[in-house]
């Protein structure tokens, strides 16, 4: 069973985001996403200072299956990546909350994460989208 | 309601994913399809394949019956228990399927795709109707293929004697009939193993022993980047009715003899005259990314092709595919996305035996 911890918020093609202390944000794939697409071989990062929009492309994660774009939750700048998925990508099934985040953004306005699903709210999507 | 193989309940309850395939519910995967990858490159695994098609050939006119299905020659099969791989053409060359042929005791066996099951019953009665032969689909049996180093000592501590001595008089590409199994030295992974086409019931038990004592059970998902590695083509995706074998990287499969006619013969005997414009070839990309299938094939400003199975490659670390390019077209690029990318052309296969074996 895919986990879905309650203090992250979550977009509809399934990224998670997570507010820091500093007010960044913190994000990464579900554990729903990681299970639904299998062995992750390939991701593909957004360059440090450039700006992402919500909804907007910011990367690719790319698994045994298929290639899947990875979409900012909220408008931003990329401030730092997890460089570590390059060479280890399988890191995002391992560990998709923690050690398998993708980025770290300065939001332009946080209360875009209002728009956002609650892990509840998530969670039910999920079961619905699978039947 | 979906079709299951005996083995059905089992992969459910190891927990396997199911898709659908082919209108077969069958396992893509346990888990992990780079661990069921490996575990076949490394010791052993076994992938239930009974979705599979099976047809017996009976009759005094079936080996000439063949000769004209074929574009391989079945008279190369000197003894029972030889095997030969062959493309079936239609009218136009076009692959109607791709198959394993092989000589019995009584006749001859063909293992045919799934998905192509119904089309091919149908062409092969039709043209057998000038034949005096005897045509069986033997649904009932069930199709296990154990792969990997470790997969014939694994297979021979489990069965009795008999069929233990019966499996190393086997020589690779070789099968035969131990009492009402099937057992040959044949499978889709570039790797040692056995292919059992046994009774249902036999199967269940086999899977269950050879699972029990550490084979692991190896899903669709690993079964295709194992072919892909081996170079081996998958039909509906490398090949099709809209190519003929000169276009498919299945040349040395086709026997053009003056002598022999067979269905499809004048297509390709005139596509030999015309030219053949196109060359399913393998790819290998050294930079981070996944090729798959239906990205364009790009020289210089122009595209020259497409791939058609594109994965990455547990065994090597990065990205291998199959495409069909424009003859001689080099200096390659791969269209992914917004990018193009540097691929390099090779002749596969990309693995064998568990090793590199593809030169740049």
């Amino acid at each position: 069973m895919a986990e879905f911890p309650g203090e992250l918020r979550y977009a509809e093609s399934h990224e998670w985001a997570r507010v820091e202390e500093d007010g960044t944000i913190i994000v990464g794939i579900s554990d729903h996403a990681q299970e639904s697409l299998g062995d992750v071989v390939y991701v593909e990062l957004p360059e440090v200072n450039t700006s992402v929009s919500a909804k907007g492309e910011a990367g690719v994660v790319e698994s045994v299956k298929a290639a899947s774009d990875i979409l900012s939750p909220v408008t931003g700048t990329v401030i730092a990546v997890n460089e570590e998925l390059e060479d280890a990508p399988e890191i995002v099934n391992e560990s998709p909350f923690e050690k398998g985040w993708f980025f770290k953004l300065q939001p332009e306005n946080i209360t875009e994460l209002d728009e956002l699903l609650d892990a509840n709210a998530y969670q039910e999507f999920c079961e619905n989208e699978e039947h | 309601m979906s079709l299951r193989t005996p083995i059905y309940q089992l992969h459910v309850d190891a927990g396997a994913k199911m898709i659908d395939f082919g209108g077969w519910d069958m396992p893509i995967n346990y888990g992990s399809q780079i661990e069921e990858h490996h575990t076949v490159r490394s010791t052993a695994g076994v992938c239930d394949v009974s979705h599979m098609t099976v047809i017996d050939l009976a009759g005094d006119a079936s080996k000439a019956f063949l000769r004209w299905l074929l574009a391989n020659d079945v008279e190369k099969l000197l003894s029972p228990g030889r095997a030969l791989y062959s493309a079936m053409l239609n009218e136009d060359g076009g692959v109607l399927d791709d198959l394993i042929v092989y000589l019995t005791e009584t006749g001859y066996r063909l293992v045919v795709n799934c998905v192509t099951r119904g089309k091919d019953l149908a062409w092969i009665k039709k043209q057998a109707a000038a034949f005096s032969c005897e045509i069986t689909e033997r649904s009932e049996l069930a199709i296990l293929a154990v792969q990997g180093p470790e997969s014939i000592e694994q297979v021979k501590a489990l069965v009795d004697v008999v069929t233990a001595t019966f499996i190393d008089t086997l020589r690779p590409f070789v099968g035969g009939f131990c009492g009402s199994w099937f057992i040959a030295r044949t499978g889709y992974t570039g790797e040692k193993g056995v292919e059992l086409i046994i009774p249902a019931d036999d199967a269940v038990q086999l899977w269950k022993d050879l699972t029990g004592d550490g084979v692991k059970p190896v899903g669709l998902g690993a079964r295709d980047t194992l072919r892909l590695e081996a170079g081996m083509n998958l039909y509906g995706s490398d090949m099709d009715e809209s190519v003929t074998p000169y276009e498919s990287n299945m040349a040395n499969t086709v026997v053009m003899d003056d002598n022999r006619d067979f269905a499809g013969k004048a297509r390709l005997k005139a596509q030999l005259n015309e030219g053949i414009g196109q060359e399913l070839v393998g790819l290998v990309m050294h930079e981070r990314g996944v090729l798959r299938a239906h990205y364009p094939v790009y020289s210089g400003d122009g595209q020259v092709g497409e791939i058609t199975s594109g994965a990455f490659s547990p065994t090597l670390q990065h990205s291998i595919a199959l495409a069909r390019i424009q003859c001689g077209a080099a200096d390659l690029k791969v269209g992914i996305r917004n990018k193009q990318v540097e691929v390099f052309k090779v002749n596969p296969p990309f693995v064998r035996n568990g090793r590199r074996v593809y030169k740049l």
